[in-house]
């Protein structure tokens, strides 16, 4: 019997025991953004504290920065105010800040992994929930509250609970037109929105493995959507090869002696777990969702359950769902007309996304009425999209190409759906408002789904844009 | 710090599940460097959409005492939300069940969240609907609500009941005075050395 990873990982950090009982966890990488840290840089001015170890925090400008137009001052006042506010912060602290104009800014989640910061074995916390991505390279990694910020700026570490670790396997090999995304929804719909509560999720097995990182990323990243405040995924040679070369791992030799102290760091094949469980992937299919929250969703093939096939207690959030979203138990979700597409995100907003989208979207038009937008994650796929032709695929396929955010996933910058309108967004969460519009509706899909509802102008199952169907 | 041991008030009845941080506070109030002001947009868009809302009912303007469901909190990890319900005058959230990231940021604040069974959910919140101007007690030290003759048990992980009833809810202070032994470990961390 041998520990998992989280575990040697938890204990190789651990600094001591507070009196409330918690593990005082020292943190190795802080990631902080102009959202969640003003206030906590305003505490540390109010009791006079300096940042402990100011070179294990990078800042990264994301959620409120334009897509379109990023002269400055912005036009949006506030937003200007809260760029201004990270701009001194980080220059008083010492911290170093990827602004608009260094080529590695770019969505906090996307720039950790892309700059090397995010690596095996380390303790990763960030003032956002979806900091669950750098799991993916068997770190640590989970979000935190601002004044929690403050305490990593101050101290370099939290008071935390431990959590348990569940094993989760899917086994078997993925369809094609199925995708990362696909496995998370289908994960959270069987597992729920709040199964993970208490839980760090290790996601294992062969669908796990054959992943490349930017997929895994995809996987991690939507672990709390399921409850879960923390997901990882074993480092393995994939994990290592992407890594290699970054600007901020160790280089020649170095690498290699962490390298293998990275490989050392898996769960061995007899670590234990609180819990496991296991799917198949041949029962994934394309999934969108319905509702309000991830967890309901269906396959594309499936129509939506009726309400009373829903446990009693979950009734009444399933009708409030139904109600908001316009939609009926009973019918299919295909054929769900769209007014607006958007492919971004720290969820789906890397290369490989892009690349997926343009492939579909290529000599295809987005269908009239819709309005398409594809928002690279950072700066730096921005122009590795550009160098590959991919913004001019989706130009002339009528998607406009914008420049590095997290933009219409949370819309506290200009991009927001209007009123009523219904997206397909590649994002994480469909809840009530959360795209902009306090009455505008989500559908969650793949890059790949979105893109496919972008031309149809309606939900549709993107296999059969990939090969034509046989029968 | 205060300790906090006893919260008395009368209630809001909120009683629904899968509340997210967003419905607590859109993302557009994020626009902010301070949490001032925060408090009058708790549940904007919820109140906006539907007048029968309870932080729209005046006989609840008063309340400090959020009586809720299932994985209350859930979604973003924004301390705006806790945030804005404290400055809106909430003081303790009775629920089913609390999202982990929300709850440890309104332990931070001092705001306890504890959990109750559902049926003594629904008999609360029914009641505080019949009877707004009910008293009720949330008394942490011996993890008890009660309210009328009535006695409730509820439950808080151990480390924030630990934290909240001894006032030592201000972890920067706890985490602050070991710093030898953070420079400690970090010195063991392979990749510190680099």
């Amino acid at each position: 019997m041998t520990t998992n990873l989280f575990n040697k990982v938890w204990d190789q950090h651990t600094v001591g025991t507070l009196p409330s009982g918690q593990t005082q966890l020292f943190i190795g990488l802080h990631l902080i953004h102009e959202v969640t840290s003003p206030q906590a840089f305003e505490m540390l001015r109010e009791r006079k504290l300096k940042v402990m170890y100011p070179e294990r925090t990078f800042a990264t400008v994301d959620h409120i920065v334009p897509t379109d137009n990023q002269a400055r001052p912005f036009a949006d006042g506030l937003a200007e105010q809260m760029m201004s506010a990270i701009e001194v912060n980080c220059d008083e602290f010492g911290i170093t800040l990827f602004d608009l104009k260094d080529d590695r800014q770019g969505i906090v989640h996307i720039v950790g992994p892309e700059e090397g910061l995010t690596q095996p074995g380390l303790t990763i916390a960030c003032g956002d929930s979806h900091t669950s991505t750098h799991g993916a390279f068997g770190a640590i990694a989970f979000g935190i509250g601002t004044s929690q910020v403050a305490y990593v700026l101050a101290t370099q570490t939290l008071a935390m609970n431990k959590p348990q670790v569940r094993r989760i396997e899917v086994t078997g090999k993925l369809a094609s037109g199925v995708y990362a995304k696909d496995v998370i929804l289908y994960i959270i719909r069987q597992l729920g929105v709040k199964g993970g509560i208490g839980y760090a999720y290790e996601y294992a097995g062969e669908v796990f493995d054959r992943m490349n990182m930017e997929e895994r990323m995809t996987v991690c990243n939507m672990s709390i959507e399921g409850g879960a405040r923390c997901g990882y995924v074993n480092p393995d040679e994939t994990t290592i090869e992407y890594l290699r070369g970054r600007p901020q791992v160790p280089q020649g030799d170095e690498f290699d002696k962490a390298a293998d102290e990275w490989r050392a760091l898996a769960s061995g094949p007899d670590a234990t777990f609180d819990d496991e469980v296991r799917f198949s992937a041949d029962q994934i299919e394309p999934t969108v969702t319905w509702g309000i929250n991830p967890a309901q969703s269906v396959g594309i093939s499936e129509n939506i359950p009726p309400v009373d096939e829903f446990p009693a207690d979950e009734q009444t959030g399933v009708k409030e769902a139904l109600e908001y979203m316009s939609l009926e138990a009973g019918k299919p979700i295909r054929g769900q007309k769209i007014d607006v597409a958007f492919i971004g995100s720290c969820t789906n907003g890397r290369i490989s996304d892009l690349r997926e989208a343009a492939r579909i979207a290529e000599g295809n038009k987005v269908a009239s009425g819709v309005k398409a937008i594809v928002v690279p994650g950072s700066q730096k796929i921005l122009k590795q999209a550009e160098s590959e032709g991919l913004h001019e695929i989706f130009q002339a396929a009528g998607f406009e190409w914008r420049a590095a955010g997290c933009s219409m996933c949370l819309a506290m910058n200009p991009d927001k759906l209007q009123g009523r309108e219904v997206s397909a967004s590649s994002s994480n969460r469909n809840f009530k408002g959360r795209q902009g519009s306090p009455t505008g509706r989500t559908l969650l899909m793949s890059p790949a789904m979105v893109t496919a509802a972008a031309i149809e102008g309606a939900v549709t199952d993107v296999r059969e844009m990939l090969s034509p169907v046989s029968v | 710090m205060t300790q906090i041991t006893q919260i008395t008030g009368t209630g809001i009845p909120l009683l629904l599940d899968d509340i997210d941080t967003d419905r607590i506070i859109p993302a557009r109030f994020l626009r902010c460097v301070s949490f001032d002001g925060i408090g009058e947009h708790a549940f904007e868009d919820d109140r906006q959409q539907d007048k029968s809302h309870p932080f729209n009912q005046p006989q609840y303007h008063e309340g400090s005492i959020l009586v809720t469901g299932r994985n209350f909190g859930c979604g973003s990890s924004r301390e705006h939300a806790p945030q804005s319900l404290m400055r809106w005058g909430v003081k303790a959230i009775i629920g089913e069940s609390f999202a982990e990231i929300f709850f440890g940021n309104c332990t931070s604040l001092g705001v306890p969240c504890v959990t109750a069974e559902r049926p003594a959910l629904e008999a609360l919140a029914s009641l505080i609907k019949s009877d707004p101007p009910l008293e009720i007690n949330v008394d942490l030290q011996a993890k008890e609500v009660r309210y009328a003759d009535t006695v409730v048990p509820v439950d808080i992980a151990a480390s924030a009941h630990e934290a909240l009833v001894s006032g030592q809810w201000d972890f920067l202070s706890q985490l602050l005075e070991n710093k030898d032994a953070i420079r400690k470990t970090a010195s063991q961390l392979s990749y510190m050395q680099s």
